[in-house]
This record gives structure tokens, C-alpha cells and sequence, in this order.
């Protein structure tokens, strides 16, 4: 198990530093690794000096998982809570790559890799991740309190 | 119940934590637990049908021996009989009836052999599926498990940074002006290198007819035309 883990520590450090010498898409990045109590690593990355919206990525046996968080559950107008869920809900399939959820209190986007997915499709999901994000949080402004 | 079920009644009663009810190392050990055992099944289950697939190949060629015995003792008895010989044809006689004693005995045997591996067959049928299904549930868990690790990871983290989550509304705003902000130096860039490059003063004096280094087609004619009067 501890083995696993330094392995996982490895392969985000890794990516970490590849994404600082990296341009892709024109889009450039920051990360930094967060290590945190319980020894799952995350790594923070910004893309683009969007540091608003930042990807937060973490890995796992199976996926390698991007998560951006978009608002908390409390800038939602009370009133348009079910319509906001729904519209969430129908637009999961059409948005490219990406998937609302739900993290406690607060509404996500995110998306999923195959831990052996390469370098290229790592940072295209990142960029493809951020601008779901903004064009996500654009779209919703009307249902979010002022 | 299945994992995916529990999971969804944990979300409906309001556990906010998705899994944490339901994924501990203790249920992660019940269905590793589950998939060894049925795996050990699965062994003695296809070791027994091989056996017992060998004993059946062994009973049959029994059988089809006894059945060529039966035939050639047939024959025998009726060279017997058209010899005339009863006794010997009797003899005979008895000794078909030994064999096809001993076939019917065999055939019973076989059959019983049979039915044993059409069973073992679907016990390893059986087997293999319940270790497929609990593979599945397990990777459910686990990656439930593992997300939540990873979400909480990511929670804590928000949490210690704050400023990151402020008002949706207004990280936008700023992401927005960034933008603009971003497009504007952009042409300024353009606008301020064409300027060092003189591309400006230039363009503006050809517009004016001044300096114009461009030598037009009929310049270049005419002075061929020139080249050639001479």
C-alpha cells in the first residue's frame, strides 16, 4: 500500500512538473502539489492564470480524477434550485468530456481518466476542464444569487 | 443489495459523504473474502470435471470394447451353430451374457458420470459468475472509496485556501476581465509593433505617393523599352 502511494506521489510530481515546462493549445500552467493528512495527494493546477477556477487533481487505482469546484450550494437562488439541478443534469451528456456533480455542499465539474492515459490527453482534459468550467459558470449566472 | 443501491440510499438519507457509511475495510475484506472462496470453488469444481471427464472417456471405450465382444462372440456362436456344435454355441451364448452383464453395469456407471459433469459444468458456470459479479462490486467499492479519499483531499484543500471559493459570480467577473484585459494587450502588442517595425510610417507615406521604393510594371517596361531604342 505504501508502495502504491509513492507511486501515485511519483506520477503527480511528474505531471506536475511536466505541466510547468509545457504549452499546449496556447493554454499555459501552473500546479503545485498539495499533500495533505491523509496522504492523498492533490495536485492544484491552474490553467491559463485562471486561479479562480483551479483543477484539482487526484489519483486513485483506476482514474485519475479532474475536479474544478463551481459554486457552493448557497449562492443558488432557493427558487430555481430544481431547475438549476435538472438543467445540470441534461447537459452532462452534450458537454465534451466533462461531468457536473456534487461535493458536499458545492456543485463540480469533473472529469475521469484511465490512470494510463498519456501526457497529451492529460493536459487536453485539463484545458478542455477549465473552459468547461468558465463557460459553465457563465451559463449559470442567472440561476446564482447576486 | 448492491453497492450502487446502497450508495443511492446513503445519498437519499442525507449522507452528505458519499460511501462513508457503506465502504469500510471490513466490506472491502467480506468480498475479497467472497471471491477467494469462490475462486477455490471454481479450482475443485474444474479439477473434479476433469476427472470425472477422464473417468467417463474410460467407461465409454469399456463399453464400446464390450459392445465389439458382444459382436465377435455373435459371430462365434454362429459358426458354432452351423458346425452343428449346440454345446459350444451355448457356451458362447453364456459368455455374451457375462458381457452384456458387465455393459449394462458399465452404461449405468456412465451415465452416473454423465450427470456428474453436466452438475460440475454448471457449478463452474455458477462459479465464475458469482466472482465476476463480486469483482464488480468490489472495483465499485473500492473506487468509491478511493474517490472519497481523493474529494476529501481536494475538500481540505479548498477549505485551507478560502479565497479560491468566494463568490462564483465574482471569480467570473475577474476571469472575464483577465480576458479582456488579455485580448487588449494583445493588440496593443500588434498595434505597438507595427509601429517599431515603421510598417505604419510606411504605409502611410506609400498612401501619400512618397518614398515609394515599389517600382511599378510600366516603370520596369518602360525602362526595357528604353534598354532596347538604343
Amino acid at each position: 500500500m505504501s508502495f502504491k502511494a509513492k507511486e501515485q506521489k511519483m506520477e503527480l510530481n511528474e505531471l506536475s512538473i511536466k505541466l510547468a515546462t509545457f504549452e499546449v493549445e496556447g493554454v499555459s500552467f501552473e500546479s503545485f502539489l498539495i499533500a495533505s493528512e491523509d496522504a492523498q495527494e492533490v495536485l492544484q493546477v491552474i490553467v491559463d492564470g485562471n486561479d479562480e477556477l483551479p483543477i484539482f487533481v487526484t489519483q486513485t487505482d483506476e482514474q485519475l480524477l479532474c475536479i474544478s469546484y463551481l459554486f457552493s450550494e448557497s449562492e443558488v437562488k432557493a427558487e430555481l434550485k430544481n431547475e438549476l439541478n435538472e438543467a445540470l443534469l441534461r447537459l452532462n451528456v452534450p458537454i465534451p468530456l466533462s461531468a457536473f456533480a456534487k461535493i458536499d455542499d458545492k456543485y463540480a465539474i469533473f472529469g475521469a481518466l484511465s490512470v494510463s492515459s498519456s501526457f497529451d490527453d492529460i493536459t487536453h482534459e485539463l484545458v478542455t476542464l477549465a473552459d468547461n468550467a468558465i463557460d459553465s459558470l457563465d451559463a449559470v449566472t442567472a440561476y446564482l444569487n447576486e | 443489495m448492491s453497492i450502487l443501491k446502497k450508495l443511492f440510499t446513503a445519498v437519499r438519507g442525507g449522507a452528505r459523504e458519499v460511501g462513508e457509511s457503506i465502504v469500510d475495510a471490513n466490506g472491502i475484506r467480506i468480498f475479497e473474502q467472497e471471491i477467494a472462496d469462490a475462486q477455490n470453488a471454481l479450482q475443485k469444481a474444474k479439477k473434479s470435471l476433469t476427472e470425472v471427464m477422464a473417468k467417463e472417456m474410460q467407461c465409454k471405450r469399456k463399453v464400446s470394447a464390450l459392445n465389439s465382444s458382444i459382436s465377435e462372440h455373435e459371430e462365434y456362436a454362429g459358426q458354432a451353430l452351423s458346425q452343428d456344435n449346440e454345446a459350444l454355441a451355448i457356451e458362447i451364448a453364456e459368455k455374451i451374457g457375462d458381457f452384456e452383464t458387465e455393459k449394462s453395469e458399465q452404461e449405468q456407471v456412465l451415465s452416473g458420470f454423465s450427470n456428474h459433469i453436466v452438475a460440475l459444468k454448471q457449478q463452474v458456470k455458477e462459479a465464475e459468475k458469482t466472482i465476476k459479479e463480486n469483482q464488480r462490486q468490489l472495483t465499485m467499492v473500492k473506487t468509491t472509496e478511493s474517490v472519497q479519499k481523493a474529494t476529501m483531499a481536494v475538500n481540505s484543500t479548498l477549505n485551507t485556501n478560502e479565497s479560491s471559493m468566494t463568490s462564483a459570480r465574482a471569480s467570473l467577473d475577474r476571469i472575464k476581465q483577465r480576458q479582456l484585459d488579455r485580448q487588449d494587450e494583445l493588440s496593443a502588442a500588434k498595434q505597438l509593433e507595427s509601429a517599431s517595425n515603421g510598417d505604419d510610417l510606411k504605409a502611410k507615406m506609400a498612401e501619400a505617393g512618397i518614398g515609394g521604393s515599389n517600382t511599378k510594371n510600366s516603370d520596369i517596361l518602360a525602362r526595357i523599352k528604353a534598354k532596347q531604342g538604343k
